[in-house]
């Protein structure tokens, strides 16, 4: 009986106790965020609440490899949360079928957040058809990593500064290896990034008409395109991605010399290249074609955006602004190794005298966005690294695969063709 | 015992205690096949997702659209590799476990069934990194045993012609222990006093197995058979782990390609319509197996 009583007791208590939370003004904001980054952003928040009281903010964390699918699938059931991370190639997906709001009313009234603050090329990627959806949370970009010991073996105390040089080092690695099978670069198939970006240096405009149709056939990206696969044609980069099960461990026993790759990767190579390893490896911006050092590389990282359908875009835009100070940011690079977006962060001392980072200052200031269409994502994972495989392995030759390339990637954009003859998309 | 029988008052009862699975059979089955079946003639993608008017009924483009895709074509042409290459190996392996593990001289029968099981339940992420490092060219133990026998390595996942066979061995150990299981009920359920009279007459063990074993278990064949192959044709965890499609597409399954442009590129209405193609293979394959050992049994 005394038991029962007491059960009771506790349970009118639960009941009472969440009427009272719901009748105080505590509001929360809904935040997702993807893989790690849901984790560290955490530490972020009690300040976020001690500094706004009433405001109380929910983070969720979802897996990158089904974060896409997860955010589409919300957004179909209406369940997007208010404020979630998107990695800025997302950003024309989420847009064109409406589930986030532009930013650009928010941005001319707020104080901290503000075009200037930001590389050019990294806040390019947010704005589409000329307004701003995404605020650039942490950022990234692709260059080269490198082994300067045997760099300088062969005689190059400085990284490669143009593709001549690239080249040129390459094959000077090769005949140093002899008959190992080493190789002097790594340009794996299954990254499109390195093929684009030697297409970008060499000026080549990757779709046409209004990103429309593919523009592959084009002089500029045949010619880029050459030049990668003159790296598979002289034996200087593996082919096949099944060789290399281990990048790192690969790149500490000089099984591959130099790598295009982004700043994820520093936290790694760190912890693979320890004692007589640690001095041996370099961070160098991507190499020009024409000598106009750094040549171009591609404006990555994750954006902040609000879903269209959140009913407290003002509490939500005030948490964006809370991450996008420069003290949460240079704390969140503390507590992630993620790059800040603001410039400002980056004259901080501990980036001016990283000599890893250095690297990374430099190409942020060359940086441009890929093709802002939904369908990049399909173009570049499934057509560019199909076509950069079947010619690496001389099943077609450039020319005919560039063609091919851009029949598939016609057939992609047909419906965006047909949606900006209505005029249902800008064009 | 025909529907005569059963009066008004019993059928409405039967259905009353039928309705709960007939209706989730109703809402979580027939309801999607028939959505998917009329989304696979429209060209529902990412842009309808944000606003349905984006939606056109575009009647069999899709599948004409399929029948100009090379890349169909090749993820078809794996996937009957696959079946062919892998349904008969698997059935054979099981087959011959199934008969190790039922004769008289074999000991510790239920250690040897639980490691032939293991795999099936074992999942398949961490199955696939084993073997990722059992066929890696340079330190994988394939390539170092056939090594030993003067044979130079071979870039089992890398390696367009291998790549496929190399799946086809991980698929088939790693799901030989099902039907293993089931050839095994198979067997036991033979009466012994077959293979007594069979003995008393003087029949050697092989025409013991041609005679006795093999037309016994036909219908427990038919069964693993019918699995096995539809089980086969929607091939798709192996290769996207080991592989992702590759290389040179030559392991992408047309589940695989079903799965990418559904869900990666969210052409929703082009992968709909690949669903259904495979769909009626499936059909047209259950039915020939049917025909043939109805005609057999005989």
């Amino acid at each position: 009986m005394n038991k029962s009583l007491s059960i009771a007791v506790i349970i009118t208590l639960i009941f009472l106790s969440g009427c009272k939370n719901n009748s105080n003004e505590i509001r929360t904001i809904n935040f997702w965020a993807m893989g790690a980054e849901g984790e560290y952003v955490q530490k972020l928040i009690p300040e976020f609440e001690k500094l706004n009281p009433g405001l109380k903010v929910k983070v969720q964390m979802i897996p990158w490899t089904a974060a896409q699918e997860k955010l589409i699938t919300a957004f179909a059931s209406n369940n997007l949360p208010d404020v979630f991370q998107l990695g800025n190639t997302w950003i024309p997906q989420f847009s064109v079928i409406g589930a986030i709001e532009s930013l650009d009313n928010l941005i001319m009234k707020s104080k901290n957040v503000n075009e200037e603050n930001y590389f050019k090329g990294i806040w390019e990627t947010n704005r589409i058809n000329g307004k701003v959806y995404g605020i650039p949370w942490y950022i990234d970009t692709r260059l080269l990593f490198y082994r300067a010991d045997i760099l300088s073996k062969v005689g190059y105390d400085s990284p490669p500064k143009t593709w001549k040089e690239l080249f040129d080092a390459s094959l000077k690695i090769k005949n140093l290896f002899g008959a190992v099978e080493k190789y002097p670069i790594y340009l794996p198939v299954n990254e499109f990034a390195p093929y684009v970006i030697f297409a970008l240096e060499n000026k080549a405009t990757i779709l046409r008409e209004n990103d429309s149709y593919g523009n592959f056939a084009q002089k500029e990206f045949v010619e880029a395109f050459k030049f990668a696969m003159s790296f598979y044609e002289h034996n200087l980069t593996p082919l096949g991605i099944s060789q290399v099960t281990n990048i790192y461990q690969a790149f500490r026993d000089e099984y591959i010399v130099m790598y295009i790759s982004g700043p994820w990767n520093i936290k790694e190579f760190t912890k693979w290249m320890i004692d007589e390893y640690s001095e041996k490896w370099m961070t160098a911006p991507m190499p020009s074609k024409d000598g106009n050092y750094p040549g171009v590389s591609l404006a990555g990282g994750a954006s902040l955006v609000i879903s269209k359908n959140c009913n407290q875009k003002a509490e939500a835009w005030k948490f964006i602004e809370y991450l996008s100070d420069s003290k949460v940011q240079r704390e969140f690079y503390s507590i992630s190794s993620d790059l800040p977006a603001l410039k400002q962060v980056w004259e901080d001392s501990s980036f001016k005298y990283n000599k890893h980072m250095r690297a990374f200052y430099e190409q942020f200031q060359n940086v441009v966005p890929t093709p802002k269409v939904p369908e990049w994502e399909q173009i570049a994972f499934s057509k560019i690294q199909q076509y950069a495989e079947l010619t690496s392995r001389k099943v077609l030759s450039v020319e005919d695969a560039m063609k091919k390339l851009d029949k598939e990637v016609d057939n992609i954009l047909e419906k965006r063709r047909e949606l900006i003859k209505q005029k249902k998309i800008a064009s | 015992m025909t529907k005569m029988n059963i009066n008004s008052e019993q059928s409405r009862i039967a259905l009353l205690f039928l309705s709960p699975a007939l209706l989730s059979i109703f809402v979580f089955f027939f309801i999607p096949v028939i959505a998917a079946f009329i989304i696979s003639f429209t060209d529902f993608d990412i842009y309808s997702l944000g606003d349905y008017s984006n939606i056109t009924f575009i009647g069999f483009k899709n599948y004409i659209r399929l029948f100009n895709d090379e890349l169909f074509w090749v993820s078809l042409k794996n996937t009957f590799l696959f079946v062919v290459m892998a349904g008969p190996l698997s059935i054979a392996v099981s087959l011959s476990a199934a008969i190790l593990l039922n004769s008289k001289i074999v000991k510790l029968k239920s250690l040897f069934r639980l490691s032939y099981f293991i795999p099936v339940v074992t999942t398949l992420v961490a199955v696939a990194i084993v073997w990722r490092f059992i066929y890696h060219p340079k330190f994988g133990i394939i390539n170092y045993v056939l090594g030993l026998i003067g044979i130079s390595p071979i870039d089992w996942l890398g390696d367009p012609n291998w790549a496929m066979p190399a799946i086809v061995l991980m698929a088939v150990w790693k799901n030989f222990g099902y039907n293993m299981i089931i050839f095994l009920a198979g067997l036991q359920n033979i009466p012994t006093h077959l293979y007594e009279a069979a003995e008393i007459e003087g029949a050697n063990s092989f025409q013991q197995f041609k005679s006795i074993t093999l037309p016994m278990l036909a219908p427990t064949t038919l069964f693993v058979g019918l699995i096995t192959m539809i089980g086969f044709f929607q091939l798709f965890a192996e290769p996207y782990i080991m592989t992702q499609g590759g290389p040179l597409n030559s392991t992408i399954s047309i589940v695989h390609y079903m799965y990418q442009e559904g869900f990666r590129w969210w052409n929703m209405g082009y992968s709909a319509s690949i669903a259904f193609i495979l769909f009626f293979i499936i059909f047209i394959g259950t039915l020939i197996q049917f025909k043939l050992k109805k005609n057999h049994t005989i």
